[in-house]
């Protein structure tokens, strides 16, 4: 039944897995606040979108509700998440995550 | 057929390489307006999953709202005066390997299980606003009203964390 013209789904595990990565090293590298949070994002579409290919390609909608709540739930947590980045800017005037130490150690 | 194969090449390329300038870029709101690059390929992705309805979502929520509050803390902030913070040349070095080691157990991970496809995507309908708004509606009828209350915690505390005088 599956025939050879579509897109193999290796090639959506390929892309989202470095897209993921990619994510990853972000949150890394960076000690920009907000670039970590761009990171986090990129993270949760690479997830989402390989939720929604594995649902098309195995013709089952759960996946794909899935993604709807995933997505409801990233916009809230950017909402607080951006309210908290701009609190500790205005007690700290950085966002420089390495000022924010003290609960390190 | 083939069409859709190299649109889909020609979208993962600008996801991909919008991703890596949203780390590579200096300024803050160039990341955000590639970030929003990255957030648009990505509904392209969903348009040829045939998941019109996830697409539609996904350009409203990320490309819509989400790219308006990062542009708008970056402006509040004034981070491109700020600029950016250099880490030292040895985390950037070992995070960079620790990314790519992480791809590739990833792939493999993925490659070690038989991932059968049991259906065409360009011919399936499971992603139409009509079928999944029949599925939404009857089986995660809880979730979907539960999400609304979850949304309504998320602004009460966004303008609580925004007020002046709260510590």
């Amino acid at each position: 039944m599956p025939n050879l013209q579509i897109i193999p789904l290796d090639y959506y595990i390929i892309f989202c897995s470095a897209l993921f990565a990619i994510g990853v090293v972000g949150v890394l590298v960076k000690r920009n606040a907000l670039v970590i949070f761009m990171s986090i994002e990129l993270m949760l579409n690479s997830a989402n979108l390989l939720l929604a290919a594995f649902s098309a390609y195995r013709n089952d909608p759960a996946g794909q509700i899935f993604v709807f709540f995933i997505m409801v739930v990233a916009a809230a947590e950017v909402a607080i998440g951006l309210a908290l980045l701009v609190m500790i800017y205005r007690s700290t005037h950085t966002i420089d995550i390495n000022v924010l130490n003290k609960l390190k150690w | 057929m083939i069409f859709s194969k190299y649109l889909f090449f020609i979208l993962s390329f600008i996801a991909i390489y919008a991703a890596l300038k949203v780390l590579i870029s200096k300024k803050p709101m160039h990341s955000v307006l590639y970030l929003t690059l990255t957030f648009f390929a990505i509904g392209g992705h969903y348009i040829l999953l045939n998941a019109q309805f996830l697409a539609v979502v996904h350009i409203i929520v990320y490309a819509g709202a989400i790219m308006v509050l990062f542009i708008y803390t970056v402006m509040l902030l004034n981070l491109n005066i700020q600029g950016e913070f250099p880490k030292s040349r040895l985390a950037k070095f070992a995070s960079a390997i620790a990314g790519g080691i992480l791809l590739f157990t990833l792939i493999a991970v993925f490659r070690s299980y038989d991932l059968k496809v049991l259906a065409d995507p360009s011919l399936n309908q499971i992603g139409l606003v009509k079928n999944l708004g029949k599925i939404l509606f009857q089986d995660y009828y809880l979730p979907f009203e539960l999400s609304s209350i979850l949304f309504l915690a998320a602004m009460v505390g966004a303008v609580m964390l925004g007020k002046k005088d709260i510590y």
